[in-house]
């Protein structure tokens, strides 16, 4: 099993006191900081065209050739413009969605919660497609006034939302029933594509095409711009979850416990929720729904290092950020030169895997 | 010293515990006894801060209601009547989870090993590997209280006594096992902390309190030393059930006390 091997690796680095896998954990952090440098290598090197990525960052780094001038002015192009941008949004939405499942199956105390699932994308989207349909009509205002940040802001306050009534609705006295918790998202998420599609019936025929592309999820489209726009919001959310990581820990033993051990509960609650709106908001602001990886992700590292959101946390984020840039890859070359959208990639890998759980975990998960 | 004064607590608009005073001394075992749904796991989980009360609850002179979780944290430690855990955690990552918040007293370098001498102390050496899940239910307490321990080790931190609020800690364990925790109660007072027990078990109760609180449908119906209290009439009122003090069984039928440890 990799599992053995994995620990022998560790046991080799220090000796670690029994059921302790902090030094496997951080050995597999490091293992995925290369994947992830490896990932990005590849993503920047391959593409439709035959742009080296190489060449060019070398050119940047010691100056450029005599003689290949108009060659690199190209190349240039294509790799600081369309894949740089692209490789740099999947590797923030990569890491921002597996994060956020984490932190939320921290928070519900599930294996299964997933911002996808229980309809907190679907409420990031409603808010993200009211801003594209409306943006120039009704909504124009909010638009003129926020620029760029509108798409994601919107996308936000959707997400937000629909978390805030889920958490209020699957939570009795400090115990969130995991039954109601899927229950409710489902219904919210209907009601939020409900919306949705009454927007869409709205929508022109441009709008419609964007819609219909942005809605199946893909990275293509990525810009600097974009980047300046949801860069900053995921990157905050981020740089917040791991303070929350020794809170969720304490609240895998319920939230009573949790406040006898010294956890402000409340607060991290409400950190961690607007920590995942944000994340998640931005994310399906840029390049709509992409699922499974937040489910997927944490609970294949789980089995690997332990629950300790430590090192969870930032395990998620790097193997998110590689599987992403993966599926990614997938997408750009399975059917070229045509090119697959993203959310399709990963719903046909992740949703088998998602079966594979449930069945492992019958006994286990109450729902 | 725990103070509490004319605690009530309602849920739900329906009263549960109704003008509990209630004095747990550092030093001492404080048992709680009573039927089921006598209102003393409530009237614990007020002391601990869990639910809202009415009334004053002091902790070492500091009134609860203005104490930050993390404050409470270093002053007392609680270990509820069952725990479950939705993630593989090891049983080393749980006894460690006792360390989060609070300060376990012993010396800086001293916490990396402390979860393997608290699961020493409750019986469950060389189990730190095992998974938390896979263990009986009574392993799994005494895993809980393996963890509680970790948060209040030194029974005196600067000066101030120290309190493990314990609901129903051997209600699952045998024999052997409810021995072990009730001394780790019993020692944690002698070097200086209180300790607060819903016990079941009137002779463990007797074997092991310095102090007896009876709760009846949610008021206190007697409290004191237990020779003082257990008493026939008040078993009888309290436990709906006739009972005598003391009585041996009679003819040849076997019986055996927890006293009789050796």
């Amino acid at each position: 099993m990799a599992d053995q091997s994995i620990a022998g690796v560790a046991g080799g680095m220090a000796t670690a006191a029994e059921g302790d896998r902090s030094a496997r954990a951080r050995l597999v952090i490091l293992l995925l900081c290369q994947a992830l440098g490896i990932s990005i290598f590849l993503s920047l090197t391959s593409g439709a065209s035959d742009a080296s990525a190489v060449g060019v960052i070398g050119d940047w780094l010691f100056g450029s050739v005599p003689g290949d001038a108009a060659l690199n002015a190209r190349d240039q192009l294509i790799v600081w413009d369309i894949r740089m941008p692209r490789v740099l949004l999947g590797v923030l939405i990569g890491a921002a969605l597996a994060v956020s499942g984490a932190v939320m199956q921290g928070l519900f105390r599930n294996p299964l919660a997933d911002p996808g699932l229980i309809g907190v994308s679907a409420g990031s989207s409603l808010g993200a497609v009211a801003v594209i349909v409306l943006g120039a009509t009704v909504l124009a205002p909010v638009t003129a006034l926020l620029g760029t940040l509108a798409l994601p802001l919107a996308a936000f306050v959707g997400g937000l939302a629909t978390t805030l009534v889920l958490y209020q609705v699957a939570t009795r006295r400090g115990q969130t029933s995991i039954a109601t918790m899927l229950l409710a998202g489902i219904a919210l998420a209907a009601l939020a594509m409900a919306l949705t599609g009454i927007l869409i019936f709205m929508a022109d025929d441009r709008q419609l095409r964007d819609l219909t592309f942005w809605q199946l999820g893909s990275l293509a489209g990525a810009t600097w711009q974009k980047i300046g726009s949801v860069g900053p919001v995921i990157g905050l959310a981020l740089a917040a979850m791991p303070f929350l990581a020794r809170g969720l820990n304490a609240l895998a033993l319920g939230e009573a416990t949790a406040g006898h051990l010294g956890i402000p509960v409340q607060r991290l609650k409400y950190t961690a929720i607007v920590g995942v709106s944000a994340a998640v908001g931005a994310s399906v602001a840029v390049s709509g729904g992409i699922g499974f990886v937040g489910i997927v992700v944490p609970h294949l590292l789980r089995l690997l290092i332990g629950p300790d959101n430590r090192y969870l946390l930032p395990a998620s984020a790097l193997l998110g950020a590689s599987l992403l840039l993966l599926a990614d890859a997938v997408a750009r070359t399975i059917v070229a030169p045509a090119e697959l959208p993203i959310g399709i990639v990963t719903a046909i890998a992740g949703a088998p895997f998602f079966l594979w759980i449930l069945l492992r975990k019958r006994g286990i998960v109450d729902l | 010293m725990i103070e509490a004064r004319d605690v009530s607590v309602a849920i739900a608009g329906k009263p549960i515990v109704t003008g509990v005073d209630f004095e747990a001394r550092p030093g001492e075992v404080a048992a709680i006894v009573g039927p089921n749904g006598s209102g003393k796991t409530t009237f614990l989980k007020a002391l601990s801060g869990e639910l809202v009360y009415t009334g004053s609850i002091a902790l070492n002179g500091r009134d609860m209601s203005a104490m930050r979780p993390v404050e409470a944290a270093t002053q007392r430690a609680v270990l509820p009547q069952a725990t479950t855990l939705s993630f593989p955690f090891t049983v080393r990552e749980v006894v460690k989870l006792g360390l989060v918040g609070g300060r376990s007293g012993v010396l800086p370098g001293e916490d990396a090993r402390l979860p393997e001498r608290a699961l020493a102390r409750v019986d469950l050496e060389g189990s730190a590997g095992r998974f938390y899940q896979e263990l009986s239910g009574g392993e799994q307490q005494r895993v809980q209280l393996a963890r509680v321990l970790c948060q209040v080790w030194a029974p005196v931190l600067d000066g101030k006594p120290r309190y493990l609020f314990l609901d129903e800690p051997v209600s699952s364990l045998d024999i052997k096992h409810q021995l072990i925790i009730m001394n780790i109660a019993r020692d944690f007072a002698r070097h200086g902390g209180g300790v607060i027990a819903i016990l079941h078990d009137l002779n463990l109760t007797a074997m092991y309190a310095d102090h007896i609180h009876v709760m009846h449908r949610g008021r206190l119906a007697a409290a004191g030393a237990p020779q003082d209290v257990l008493s026939d009439e008040l078993i009888e009122k309290v436990f709906d059930c006739r009972l005598k003090v003391g009585v041996l069984p009679a003819g040849n039928v076997p019986f055996v006390l927890p006293q009789s440890a050796a």
